[in-house]
């Protein structure tokens, strides 16, 4: 049942990135990208971290997805379309994917032939992680409330339109 | 029962095919939701790290990565809009003011 329910989250996640990659519209990229984060949501969950998953689901394919696609409804698709993509590029980049994939897999490799598995456990309570949050990770909560208020500061200040003045 | 190297092997799937957009794709917005990829293949394995050592702290780090995600998120978007605003495009190549 739980692989199943897997199997079929990990295919939703990587269909859908091939389908941002695949796709020549931007907005639609973006949209495919929702999905592909709904589906690690539902991974998150599996893997015991139940307030992750919904983090992810309400900021991640939420709020950040949304701040995209304002952006590219902003941008005219016309004038932005991605150009032809060129052979030699297209070649080079799959030969790199393949080289790090590739990488990857000798260095997990050990953990790849693991066989610990992800069964229900409790870890990852909501409790338990707002004590460790405002517990032990409580200055790097409090610096991460200063790094979202400049970068508040700076968005504003970046895409005001100047007086030419 | 899932085995953990499930999780890792996807996580480093989506790592590798966010890499390959990046670099396919031409335009700033859909270069910039690659690296939204492949920063979720990153949560995905501390996800599965976490669960394999019995550790909650790898799920604190998993919120501050998408926090930290989201300010970069704010700023790169602001910075691509602004690239728009002056250049008229957001493709990679006509960017070339620095004559890269």
């Amino acid at each position: 049942m739980a692989a199943a329910l897997f199997l079929i989250l990990a295919a939703t996640s990587v269909g859908a990135v091939l389908g941002m990659i695949l796709s020549r519209n931007q907005a639609y990229s973006a949209l495919w990208l929702v999905l592909a984060f709904a589906a690690l949501g539902g991974l998150f969950g599996l893997l015991d971290a139940p307030f992750i998953a919904a983090v992810q689901i309400i900021i991640y394919a939420g709020a950040i997805m949304v701040l995209f696609i304002f952006v590219i409804m902003m941008i005219p698709l016309s004038t932005a379309l991605p150009p032809e993509r060129r052979k030699a590029t297209l070649f080079l980049s799959i030969i790199l994917a393949v080289v790090l994939a590739a990488e990857m897999a000798v260095s997990l490799w050990a953990m790849l032939r693991g066989r610990e598995t992800a069964g229900p456990g409790g870890l990852g309570s909501t409790k338990a992680l707002g004590r460790l949050l405002f517990g032990d990770f409580i200055y790097p909560f409090e610096i991460t409330s200063l790094l979202i208020m400049a970068a508040l500061v700076g968005a504003i200040v970046l895409a005001k339109k100047r007086d030419k003045a | 029962m899932i085995p953990l190297s499930w999780f890792l092997a996807l996580s480093a799937a989506l790592f590798v095919l966010g890499v390959a957009a990046f670099f396919v794709k031409r335009d700033l917005i859909t270069m910039f939701l690659a690296v939204e990829v492949m920063l979720n293949a990153a949560n995905l394995a501390f996800l599965t790290f976490a669960k394999k050592q019995g550790l909650l702290a790898g799920q604190v780090i998993v919120f501050f990565i998408i926090t930290v995600a989201a300010a970069e998120a704010a700023v790169g978007l602001a910075i691509i809009l602004l690239v728009f605003r002056q250049r008229k495009s957001i493709k990679t190549d006509e960017v070339d003011l620095m004559k890269g």
